[in-house]
């Protein structure tokens, strides 16, 4: 059975488990629905956002080997930041999430796409999809709450270290990439003893990141630079070229860092989002798994290209709800999402991006302080079916 | 030499490096998908059409295609409503065209999904996906004094490929081929005009009107029967009927046959699940996860979160039918078509036997 963390007010009092297992029918006829229509429109889609971003990415990084002329620099600069974008959240989470596998093209495949990310695609596939999509916003389960170096709810304990957090979380935001990649491999904890920094499993996935990190760096810091050397000896300047495309690439990790980062953390940290205790999924239904997730998350509201470049993380809700559905679907189903939280008198979170992120980080500054009043655990839980359950 | 190769093989590193994660070719297929060398690919550049339910597809291969022999078949993906599936189809043109542009005929099957695709969407310009020619049936390269082909149905377009490409080296042949109609006679028109020139002795039989081929009733047709070397494609029971004919005459050397699929699959509830690499075969019932059933077996399986959303437990099924447990959907695999889908086997159960390569 779900159970809430510490809440003035339980948002599932009202609610039965079988009003639970209703919604999880309902959320499951939605679902149906997509997958009815799901086929050569969504193909579409995909492969022309792909060639999209890989003519925006050449183009850009076309334009960057004139790097020494300034108008050259930002141009290619903002290209390249804005292909990269694309490329992590449009294309990449979404690929690696299996939400195109259904076509049988093994290019386009979550057991065979790899990304422009400092994280390799097989160990963040684990952290995210199949702990972070499972274990959505329980504490100590999920890590994507704080990751593991911030305090996010008021349930967790403070420590002297959270003060520093919205500092943490700043450099984490420009380094996220790395970040992600520390945090797939549970670094801190991997790193703690000597046991597990010698665990072969561990020094594996330790080189595959390394190997990723090598690559990522040789080819943004290295390889793309030296191209632009020529064109930089015939204005007379090869340092100014070569040390301008590594500053314009720099530039474009972080501004994709920043970006990632700043959508992913309203996803799940602005105000109204909730958060689940350790031993409130043991032997979830489906209903409550589905309702878990629909209190878990929030929406970004913006544009369509807000939805794009958000990667569809603007559907938040809709994506944990139905992660392997297309992503170009959610804005198509958001309505009925909505309508069915307001029929069940949930609230359905969701803000412009710049009230969200600001929502997001005043958390993360006002956890950094203990709690104002001592925590006073509610017992929200709903009433089990049967008697046996009460003692889970 | 090597110094060059060396060198070849450091700049070509460097461009890898460039386009890391992705590889060069994966840019190259943004303005030209012929032109990868590691995925071939072919453009129809024009469709035609034969009778009222089969097309041939004329197509331009790309890089790393290689040329057919007479009577080999290739399979074709072909993305309908976004999803990839491929088939076995006989190349029907002949060999050695300077272009390298080669065709296949397809003929619309009851309920084929492909087939019945290409039959209504197939357009100048569309993208298909190939692998390279395969298969023994084919002529030997020392030729046969007599030939006979017995074919029905799409059975042609292997032995119209043969014909176009080694008739004039071919001296007696006779054709045996089974239609419903005349109309209905794929390539009719060329194989009635090959008769009339006296190269080929043509036999057609409407099946509408004359009923099916019995091979008792073949010797009348063509009395020096198993003085031939024959070539039969069609349907698997005309092909079995024809086999048990010519080993009773002892002469099943002289009978060569290609098989196309006739079975099509039907979802039932659970069935045998065999892991073709561990050689482990289970029981698993329809409402049990080909995951749960494997494990519970004694297989060792990847699995993550168990519930369909992580993709961690996929294994590639290389000849079967399963359900989706949440949403009922069926997906099917098929040995022939050599396609083989990868399965969340967290949340499939099997609708049918099934083998997995694992």
């Amino acid at each position: 059975m779900t159970t809430l963390q510490r809440k003035e007010v339980n948002p599932i009092a009202h609610l039965s488990p079988e009003d639970i297992e209703q919604i999880g029918r309902e959320l499951d006829a939605i679902r149906d629905e997509v997958l009815a229509v799901r086929g050569e429109k969504d193909a579409k889609y995909i492969r022309r956002m792909i060639a999209v971003q890989r003519r925006l990415e050449v183009g850009s990084r076309a334009v960057l080997l004139f790097s020494v002329l300034p108008p050259a620099w930002i141009l290619g600069t903002i290209g390249l930041s804005i292909a990269k974008i694309l490329e992590n959240m449009e294309i990449g989470h979404n690929i690696l999430h299996g939400q195109y596998d259904f076509m049988r093209d093994p290019k386009i495949h979550s057991t065979t796409w790899e990304w422009d990310f400092a994280a390799p695609a097989e160990q963040w596939k684990h952290s995210h999809n199949e702990l972070h999509h499972k274990y959505t916003n329980v504490v100590g389960r999920d890590n994507d709450l704080g990751y593991g170096i911030m305090r996010v709810d008021e349930q967790q304990k403070w420590a002297p270290a959270h003060l520093g957090q919205p500092l943490y979380n700043f450099i984490n935001a420009c380094l996220f990439e790395y970040g992600i990649a520390a945090y797939d491999l549970e670094l801190g904890r991997n790193l703690a003893s000597k046991r597990r920094r010698n665990n072969p499993d561990f020094r594996a996935r330790l080189r595959q990141v390394g190997r990723k990190i090598r690559n990522q760096v040789l080819k943004d810091y290295v390889a793309h630079p030296a191209l632009s050397v020529p064109v930089g000896l015939a204005f007379g300047n090869p340092f100014g070229a070569f040390f301008g495309t590594m500053a314009a690439n720099a530039v474009a990790n972080v501004v994709r860092n920043l970006w990632s980062h700043s959508v992913i953390m309203c996803g799940h940290f602005p105000k109204g989002v909730e958060t689940f205790e350790r031993t409130s999924i043991t032997g979830e239904t489906r209903g409550e798994w589905y309702l878990r997730q629909m209190l878990g998350s929030a929406n970004i509201s913006g544009s369509k290209l807000m939805h794009i470049m958000t990667g569809n993380l603007s559907h938040q809700i809709e994506h944990h709800l139905f992660p392997d559905l297309p992503a170009s679907r959610y804005a198509e189903i958001a309505p009925k999402v909505r309508a069915l939280f307001e029929k069940y008198e949930l609230k359905y979170v969701t803000g412009p991006f710049v009230v969200q992120v600001a929502s997001a980080w005043a958390k993360v500054f006002r956890l950094a302080l203990p709690n104002r009043k001592p925590t006073r655990a509610i017992d929200h839980t709903i009433p089990p079916r049967h008697p046996a359950e009460a003692t889970v | 030499m090597a110094v060059t190769q060396k060198l070849r093989d450091g700049a070509w590193r460097v461009v890898e490096l460039i386009t890391t994660p992705v590889v060069p070719a994966d840019y190259l297929d943004v303005i030209a998908p012929l032109r990868n060398p590691t995925v071939l690919r072919a453009r129809v550049d024009a469709v035609r059409s034969e009778t009222a339910k089969a097309v041939t597809l004329v197509l331009r291969p790309g890089r790393g295609w290689q040329p057919h022999k007479p009577g080999q078949y290739v399979r074709v993906g072909v993305d309908v409503d976004g999803v990839r599936l491929w088939r076995a189809y006989s190349v029907s043109s002949a060999t050695g065209r300077a272009d390298g542009r080669f065709t296949i005929t397809v003929n619309a099957v009851e309920n084929g999904v492909v087939s019945s695709y290409l039959l209504n969407n197939a357009r100048k310009g569309m993208l298909v996906h190939l692998d390279l020619p395969d298969g023994d049936f084919q002529l030997p390269e020392k030729r046969p004094a007599k030939t006979l082909f017995v074919t029905a149905g799409s059975g042609i377009t292997p032995v119209m490929g043969m014909l176009r490409s080694a008739l004039h080296e071919l001296s007696d042949v006779v054709v045996v081929h089974s239609a419903r109609t005349a109309e209905a006679v794929v390539f009719g028109a060329e194989l009635r005009e090959l008769a009339a020139q006296g190269r080929i002795r043509l036999i057609e039989r409407h099946t509408g009107t004359d009923g099916r081929l019995k091979p008792a009733g073949l010797a009348d047709l063509v009395p020096d029967l198993f003085e031939r070397e024959t070539w039969a494609c069609g349907p698997g029971d005309l092909l079995d009927d024809l086999q048990e004919h010519w080993a009773d005459a002892g002469a099943t050397e002289r009978l060569h046959v290609e098989r196309f699929r006739t079975v099509v699959l039907v979802a039932g509830d659970g069935g045998t699940v065999t892991f073709e690499k561990s050689g482990l075969v289970v029981e698993s019932a329809g409402g049990t996860s080909i995951l749960d059933a494997g494990e519970a077996a004694g297989q060792l399986m990847k699995s993550g979160c168990r519930m369909g959303i992580c993709y961690k437990c996929v294994l590639p099924m290389r000849e079967g039918i399963v359900r989706d447990l949440r949403d009922g959907t069926i997906t099917t695999a098929s040995e022939v078509d050599g396609d083989k889908p990868l399965i969340q086997t967290c949340i499939s159960a099997a609708a049918g036997p099934c083998r997995l390569d694992a």
